[in-house]
Order: structure tokens, then sequence, then C-alpha cells
């Protein structure tokens, strides 16, 4: 037996907003929903559930929504909205149900807020043929009804005078946006933090899509500052990461990225961030990796570099070098050099790492930036064993960025690939220096 | 960088990977400065989820490298829920190796290249010369 569940979402990164509610579903093995009803246009998605436990498993981390609802009923105007509850074939059911629990009245609004257009009191009044018999307790309640208002939007943040539509229903659980997330890992607030740190609501609802498990491993190969670090960490992964960089991943004095974790209260999560080239990579090929999740460096702000000498002839005996009598290369602070290299081919690596390390169904999710001009293609990087799952697309104003998670199907899969192909045009930071003149 | 990290990393030089000598990496004990992080709280679920992962002889051997010699040769087993009370011991104690041991300052080296890696400031550094990239 399924029941219907009203779902209000955030009318925001609509490229992402099916992704991240497909993807939690998956990973909550939700089956009833019946994802060809969803409109993109909409806040509101009616959909058919097994019980309660099931809309709290798949909405509790969700960040694009807001909240899951036991529907009772809707209308264009109050009056219809009350015929609307009470023809509910389980109207009976719920006043049963709930006629003792305590209980509150919540409100809530799309388009712009309900304050001063909505008499509150006399709307709950209202509702009085509910014939609730418990008390009534704003704080920790057995239940909360909350009605949500749908307005136009005028203008930004103006309403129109009177609501569209209205809807009614039990609260079954509120997102992880509604429960403070955003709040808690917003940038402002984080101690250590860089020009490379990715905004806590993207790489939340990254983590999300990349189906980040409690108790798996969540690699970062491109940790920099440990945005997708402290994302994972969130959902209760334990979090690895890598950068050739070891300024970007030592922090300055107590603004580290373990003291992140810290003020999170998720140090456990946090296993170790270490300095290495993810072209030679260190991580013991049989140490399971559960999830890929990074942001890989697209040559903006800091450009693409692997070990080994860009001009080797320059570098011919240097390893006979001695200093102190001890080879050169083998002192504590010895730097080594780097050479420059190509997006394309360390997406391809990215790919071939995955293939290798992830169990089967196990996900990639990456960011990459495009220039948004209309006579260069892009190009997606493909691999045989992989599935392109998502491509959403984040606009900006002259470029845009992508978030592309693909799963490991295994060898059998056969799927097309451009490894090794010249896939990107232009550099993308050149580009982006000249302002995509 | 924790004790458990030990169990993840192997030799970065790409030939050293058809050798069996690149992983676990030897761990020069005069030279490891080892720290309790003491704010890492216990947590039983979360431990055995880890040991699971782990390669047992891995742990040993750095151990030793070390200075603790006292681990058993073969995985411990902890049967379903039921944790008993010596299981709980044994867990606080690998709680501690594993978790909360970490080297602030160190070396290690392959057994294989004899390549020389260094931990600063917690954080251990995999990168290479040229002559081995
Ligand atoms: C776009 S940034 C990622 C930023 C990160 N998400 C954060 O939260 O700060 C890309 C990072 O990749 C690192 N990087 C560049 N080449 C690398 C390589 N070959 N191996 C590992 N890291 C590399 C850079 O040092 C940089 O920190
Ligand atoms: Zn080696």
């Amino acid at each position: 037996m399924v029941k219907k569940y009203l779902l209000f979402m955030v009318q925001t990164h609509l490229n992402f907003r099916l992704a991240e509610l497909e993807s939690l579903a998956d990973l909550f093995g939700v089956k009833t929903v019946d994802f060809s009803k969803y409109d993109e246009g909409s806040p509101f998605f009616i959909v058919e559930l097994e019980n309660d436990a099931q809309a709290r498993a798949w909405i509790s981390r969700s960040i694009l929504t807001r909240g899951i609802y036991e529907y009772w009923g809707q209308g264009t105007t109050y009056e219809e909205l009350h015929r609307e509850i009470q023809a509910n074939p389980l109207f009976k059911q719920f006043k049963a149900e709930y006629r003792n629990s305590t209980f509150k009245f919540e409100f809530d609004s799309f388009g712009g807020s309900s304050s001063g257009k909505l008499d509150r009191v006399a709307c709950i009044e209202s509702f009085k043929y509910l014939e609730f018999q418990g008390k009534i307790r704003m704080k920790n309640p057995d239940q909360v009804f909350t009605v949500i208002e749908e307005y136009e939007p005028l203008s930004d943040n103006v309403a129109g005078e009177k609501a569209l539509r209205m809807f009614f229903g039990r609260e079954v659980q509120k997102s992880d946006r509604l429960c403070g997330a955003l709040e808690k890992y917003d940038l402002k607030k984080r101690p250590y933090k860089g020009t490379t740190s990715f905004e806590a609501e993207l790489s939340l609802v990254s983590a999300n899509i990349a189906q980040v498990k409690p108790g798996t491993v969540m690699y970062d190969p491109f940790a920099g500052t440990g945005s997708f670090l402290v994302a994972g960490g969130h959902y209760k992964a334990l979090v690895i990461g890598s950068d050739i960089d070891g300024r970007m991943i030592r922090g300055k004095g107590s603004q580290t990225i373990k003291a992140n974790f810290k003020r999170y209260g998720e140090s456990l999560q946090f296993l170790d961030v270490v300095t290495m080239d993810f072209t030679h990579n260190a991580l013991r090929s049989d140490f399971l990796i559960d999830t890929i999740l990074c942001d890989p460096p697209y040559g903006i702000r800091e450009s693409i570099k692997v070990l080994g000498a860009r001009d080797p002839e320059r570098f011919v005996g240097k390893e006979d070098v001695e200093i102190d009598g001890k080879k050169a290369y083998l002192h504590r602070d010895y730097i080594p050099t780097k050479k420059p290299y190509s997006l394309d081919a360390l997406l391809d690596d990215l790919l071939q790492f995955a293939s290798q390390r992830l169990p089967l169904n196990g996900r990639l999710a990456f960011w990459m930036p495009v220039a948004n001009d209309e006579n260069i293609e892009t190009v997606i990087p493909l691999h045989a064993n992989l599935e392109l799952k998502y491509n959403c697309v984040q606009e900006f104003n002259k470029w845009s960025r992508r978030l592309l998670v693909y799963v490991n199907r295994g060898d059998g899969f056969q799927g097309p690939t451009n490894a090794g192909l010249e896939r990107s045009k232009a550099n993308f930071r050149d580009r982006y220096f000249s302002g995509f003149n | 960088m924790k004790f458990l990290t030990s169990n993840f990393l192997k030799c970065s030089v790409r030939e050293c990977d058809r050798s069996n000598e690149n992983f676990p990496l030897k761990y020069n004990g005069e030279k490891c400065q080892l720290e309790q992080d003491e704010s890492l709280e216990f947590n039983p679920e979360f431990l055995l989820r880890i040991i699971d992962r782990v390669d047992w002889s891995a742990v040993v051997s750095v151990a030793i490298d070390l200075g603790n010699s006292s681990l058993p040769s073969s995985k411990p087993e902890f049967t379903s829920e039921d944790l008993s009370d010596e299981d709980m011991i044994i867990l606080k104690d690998l709680h501690t190796l594993l978790i909360k041991t970490n080297i602030v300052e160190g070396e290690m080296s392959c057994r294989n290249c004899g390549h020389i890696y260094y931990i600063k400031n917690s954080i251990p550094n995999l990168l290479l010369p040229p002559h081995l990239a």
C-alpha cells in the first residue's frame, strides 16, 4: 500500500534538483516515486511512498527541498482545500490517528511570505472539523500540521496579494537545508578556506548526487582547502584527500582542514590529507574507495601540474647531486620540480582511476568548467566502464561549470569512450583571462 | 598523519607496483614523533567498518616499526552486533592505535626502491623527484 506525500522543494539550482532527488531515492531504496510527474517549473511534487520511514530517509539529507508532508489535500481557495481534505479517502483514518497527539500548526509559503496576508489564527480555526483533542504544544509537539500557500511572485521578494493555491499536510521530515546545513557550512564562518573553496550549498548537493554513504570511504584527489571533504564528512563518510600543493592542504596556524572538521563536530570522519600528485598515486590499489568527489584544477587560479621535469635535459644527472653527503632528493626540504599537463589528460586519468578503484555502481562526481561559446562544442570525457549519469550545468555570465556524475558499471558495460582525444579546443585559462572575447 | 593512513599508502614510484615490497612503507621509528589525539571519541561501529578494510599484516608491521610489537598476528574477529566486554577492550586499543595515534613528524621508505618520504606537520609528502616520476 502506498500513500500520498507532498514534497516541497526550493526553486533554485533546478539543473541539480531532480538529480539530487533521484540519487537519494536510489540510495535509500525508494522505488515508488513516479519521476515522470516531476515538474521543474513547480516547487511541489506529489509522490507515493510506502511509509513515513521512507519519506524520512529520502528527504532528511536533501539540500534542494524544504520538506516532505503526508498529503491531506489542496485547493485554490480555502473552501476547496477543506472540501478536499474531507474528501480524502484517508481522512477518517488521519483524524483517528492524530486525535490525541500534541500538535501545532505551521505556515510556509512559496513566492513570497504569507505574513500579513493571512489571518493565521482564523485559518487555524477553520480546521476545527479535524477535531484534534490533543494539547497544542509549540515545543516538540508529536505532530506538526502545515499550511503551505503558493503565491504568484510579482518581483524578487514581493508576492501577489492572494494565494493561488494552498496545501495541507502533516510534516514528516524537514530537509537538511531546513535543519541548518547551509548556515553550518557557510564559508564565511569556516576557519580554514581559500580562493578555491567551494560554496556550501552545491558541495553538499554534489555529495548527495555522488551518493556519499555513511561508513564508507570518500576520496577527493584535488582536495585544496577541503570543501568536498567537509561535505563528505557531513554525510558521515570517512574522507581522505590529496593535493600536489602542500601549502593548500596545510592551512596556516590554527586554520586547517582538521580545524574545520573539529568546528563541525565531525573530527572522526576526517582521515587525512596527503601531499601527492594524483597521477603518481600512492593509495594502494586494493584500498576500497566508495566515492570520488572533486573539483579538478582547471587552470584558472591554479595551473595543472604533475610531477616530472618540463625540460628533462636540464635534469640529467641531477639525481646524483649530493648535499652534506646525502642525495639532494632525499633531503627533508627537497622540493621536486613539476611540469604542465593538460586538463584532458588529467580527466582521462581520473576516469581511468575511478574505473579501477570504485566498486560496481560506485560514483565518480567532479566539476568541469566550460566557456559559453556557441561555436565551441563541449566534449564530456567518457570511459568504457563508466556510465555518464548526470551532467548538471550551473550557468554564470560568460562561463558555466558542470557537475559530471558517472557510475562504475564494470568491464561489461562497454560504453563509448573518447580518452586520448584532444577535447578542449581552446585553453580555458586563456579564454577566462581574455574575458571570453 | 593518522596511524590508520599508513595502511593505505604505498610507494608512489610506478615501477615499484611490480614488486610486493612497496606496501606498507617502512617507518623509521627513531625519526617518527607520535602524539595521541585525545579529542577523537571512541565509536565502536565506526571502528568495526574500518577494521574491515585494513590490511592486518601491514598494521602489525608498521606497529613494530613504531615500537609496538604486542599485536596478534591475525586480525581480531568480532562476531555480530553483540560485542563482549573483551571485544570492547580490544576495540578501544585499536581505536588508540589506528585513530588516535598521529605521526606528527617522521620518515618512511620504500622496501623496494629505498626512496625516503617525510611527514611534516602531520602531513605525509609522497611527491617524487623527476628521475623517479
Ligand atoms: C580547483 S582546486 C580544488 C579546490 C578544492 N575543492 C577546495 O575546496 O579548495 C584544484 C586543486 O588541485 C590541485 N592539483 C593540481 N594538480 C594536481 C595534481 N596533479 N595532483 C593533485 N592535486 C593537484 C591544486 O593544487 C588545487 O588545490
Ligand atoms: Zn618504491
